[in-house]
């Protein structure tokens, strides 16, 4: 980061809200934990995302000065992958296969039925915070399809009424 | 009494985390002593979750079961209405020829007692013995790269280990981001020692010290057991300083990816390695020479690093002998979507689609009839029943204008809706594009809205659809803009009805 020394606003100065000391102190501890790996970036981030429950923006300078890249490199990764969060998800993520074994076995009617019992559309979370649909591109489960998952619970051959009793049960 | 419920994520899905509670409550309740192991799955899929307790030495299935099925099960399993015999006996068991699944199901996929007990170890011993034959020995298998490119796995490694470099490196592709396959999750999750064994082979094959299994994060359940797996040859000595005590070192990690498709791309999946955006890299360079952090990597699929110590074990020309033509050895089918017997069937290429769709996947889950059959996952073709005389094997399916791809089968019945699957394509396309060549980028966004066209009535549209695959098979950078043209083009084929309500000749895109 030498070019940046003698600029005004270096590429990596915090120009969001800062994050507080037991925030900085707990990601300072999941950079030093990862710094000597080959490639620390995405163990980092997940770890991150682990922690804070997405990728605070005022992270990604911190992150970036520790591994020697600037903020947009960070805020590039940071975007390019569909894991990491910009916005907080709710409590509970409930995903639901869109992939084409899923598809030929009614994916499309199910998600429709979910979204209308649930009042969601994909992306979006309840406003009590509780839940979050998300659509997934295969969980490996083509072959008890159509395929559902919402934290470790998995569901194979998923039917409305089944998924919608899976997130019921979930406060 | 033993007794052995999966824990595979496919029988997890199913409710066999609850057969399982309800085995440990119902066996305490009756006081019964059981020895009960979490063990893959066999792959039938449709049987899980698929209980096998064992009678006189013999290990006898029941499936599918409920939880409510257990008090009667360990009651009297012999006259069990779900009793189906004994395991090795099943038809679809019989008629495979298990290499790089011989233990999946079989072994607690945890135990280097059970591992070695199966075979397990013989390769890389083998392997340490002889360490200037193995690229030889795997060139001879005729193995090829199993993720879908079908290169041929010794001459890769053959590049690496003739590179001078003073770091080198093992990348096994764990990114099975294909929709309807899921082999390399279930060998993973029921043999994950089998892949660490076919790493640390090619190690030795190559020079390369260190590896790396990237997992794509849609599978946890494969993680945690790879994590566990990499953890327990460490103690065993099979990773580390001096692999088996040869004084040769090699050790690994799991790497998680972050939800994008084109990770799946070898290139792309070393930039993410390298914790960087995922995007394509032109080639040349090849990995083999300047791969993860610049240097001569081997990058290849769970399946092809996973028969890698079977090879070595039993020799190549006892893989070679299965197959047909340039395809050796056997292909891990995995058999999915719409049908009545999904699951994993491992077989030496050359059955027809038509005898994997109807005898082995025995038709549709729906009884309605088969409309269309993917192969090779969302880049592959559509074949309609009129191809099902084709062998499989990679030039047998590309000159079809298929592939075979990590032969994954997905089966659709007549309700299927072509137009709607080739948008689709293009619509993932167009969402998972890295965005680093044009074609890929704009033509996938050009092709969904060129589809829309079709489907509003402008047969015009129908050449500009073609033209524009054409641009994009040729002109992508990387295999997911080049290859996208298959489904769309196979559809617009073999379905024009689908599209426009009347037949239209479709051009041939070279």
């Amino acid at each position: 980061m030498t070019h940046a020394a003698n600029t005004p606003t270096a590429p990596n100065s915090l120009t969001v809200s800062a994050l507080d000391a037991d925030a900085l102190d707990r990601l300072n501890a999941i950079i030093a934990r990862h710094a000597g790996r080959e490639g620390p970036l995405l163990p980092i981030l997940h770890d991150v995302q682990a922690d804070f429950g997405l990728i605070p923006e005022a992270a990604q300078p911190i992150i970036g000065n520790a591994l020697g890249m600037s903020r947009a490199e960070v805020y590039g990764v940071v975007s390019f992958y569909h894991d990491f969060r910009e916005r907080p998800a709710g409590r509970h993520v409930l995903r639901l296969c869109r992939a084409e074994a899923c598809q030929s076995m009614g994916a499309d009617a199910l998600a429709d039925q979910v979204r209308a019992a649930l009042g969601l559309d994909w992306h979006e979370t309840t406003p009590d915070g509780r839940l979050t649909l998300e659509p997934v591109f295969c969980l490996g489960l083509c072959a008890c399809a159509p395929a559902a998952q919402m934290g470790d619970r998995l569901m194979g051959r998923a039917t409305a009424q089944r998924v919608v009793a899976m997130v019921g049960g979930a406060r | 009494m033993r007794i052995w419920v999966p824990v595979d994520a496919a029988a997890r899905a199913l409710g066999a985390d609850e057969v399982a509670d309800a085995i440990r409550r119902e066996a305490a309740a009756r006081g019964i002593d059981i020895a009960l192991t979490r063990n893959g799955t066999r792959g039938m899929v449709w049987l899980e979750p698929l209980v096998e307790i064992e009678i006189d030495g013999v290990r006898h299935g029941f499936g599918p079961v409920a939880p409510e099925d257990v008090p009667a099960l360990l009651a009297g399993p012999a006259g069990h209405p779900l009793a189906l015999g004994p395991v090795d006996d099943l038809p679809w068991m019989r008629a495979q020829t298990r290499l790089t699944f011989a233990r999946v199901g079989i072994i607690d996929p945890l135990s280097v007692e059970e591992y070695q007990a199966h075979g397990g170890l013989a390769g890389l011993r083998a392997a340490l013995a002889a360490p200037d034959r193995i690229v030889a020995e795997i060139t001879d298998s005729g193995l090829r790269g199993r993720g879908g490119a079908g290169f041929p796995t010794g001459i890769k490694w053959a590049t690496v280990a003739r590179a001078a470099a003073d770091r080198k490196y093992i990348v096994c592709n764990a990114d099975e981001g294909d929709s309807g396959t899921f082999a390399d999750r279930m060998l993973m999750e029921g043999d994950p020692l089998t892949l660490i064994e076919g790493m640390a082979i090619a190690g030795v094959a190559v020079g390369a010290t260190q590896g790396y299994v990237y997992i794509r994060s849609e599978y946890p359940d494969a993680i945690r057991a790879m994590d566990s797996a990499i953890r327990i040859a460490r103690g065993a000595g099979v990773l580390g300083a001096s692999v088996l005590g040869s004084g040769r070192t090699f050790d690994m990690e799991v790497r998680v990816g972050a939800g994008a498709y084109v990770c799946g791309e070898e290139t792309s999946l070393l930039n993410s390695l390298e914790g960087k955006r995922g995007v394509v890299r032109a080639k040349p360079p090849i990995p083999a020479l300047e791969g993860f952090l610049g240097k001569p990597t081997v990058v290849n699929n769970v399946l092809s690093l996973a028969t890698v110590p079977w090879i070595m074990a039993n020799g190549a020309a006892a893989y070679a002998a299965h197959g047909i033509g340039r395809s050796r050895g056997t292909m891990p089918l995995q058999i999915a979507g719409n049908v009545r017997h999904g699951g994993l069937f491992e077989v030496a290429f050359g059955l027809s689609l038509g005898e994997i769709v109807t005898a082995i996947a025995g038709g549709t889950a729906s009884g309605r009839p088969v409309k269309a059959v993917q192969v090779g996952g969302p880049l592959g073709a559509y074949f309609p029943p009129s191809l099902f005389d084709t062998p499989f094997g990679y030039e047998e399916f590309a000159g079809k204008d298929g592939l075979v791809g990590h032969a994954g089968v997905v089966v659709f019945d007549d309700t299927a809706d072509m137009r709607a699957l080739a948008r689709f394509a293009m619509e993932f396309c167009a969402i998972e594009s890295c965005g680093k060549c044009t074609p890929c980028r704009i033509g996938s966004t050009r092709g969904v809205e060129t589809i829309d066209r079709i489907a509003a009535g402008d047969l015009e549209a129908v050449p500009v659809l073609t033209d524009l695959c054409n641009t994009m098979k040729w002109g992508s950078l990387c295999a997911l803009g080049g290859f996208v043209p298959y489904p769309v083009l196979s559809a617009l084929e073999h379905f024009p009805d689908d599209f426009t309500g009347r037949r239209v000749r479709v051009e041939a895109a070279e």
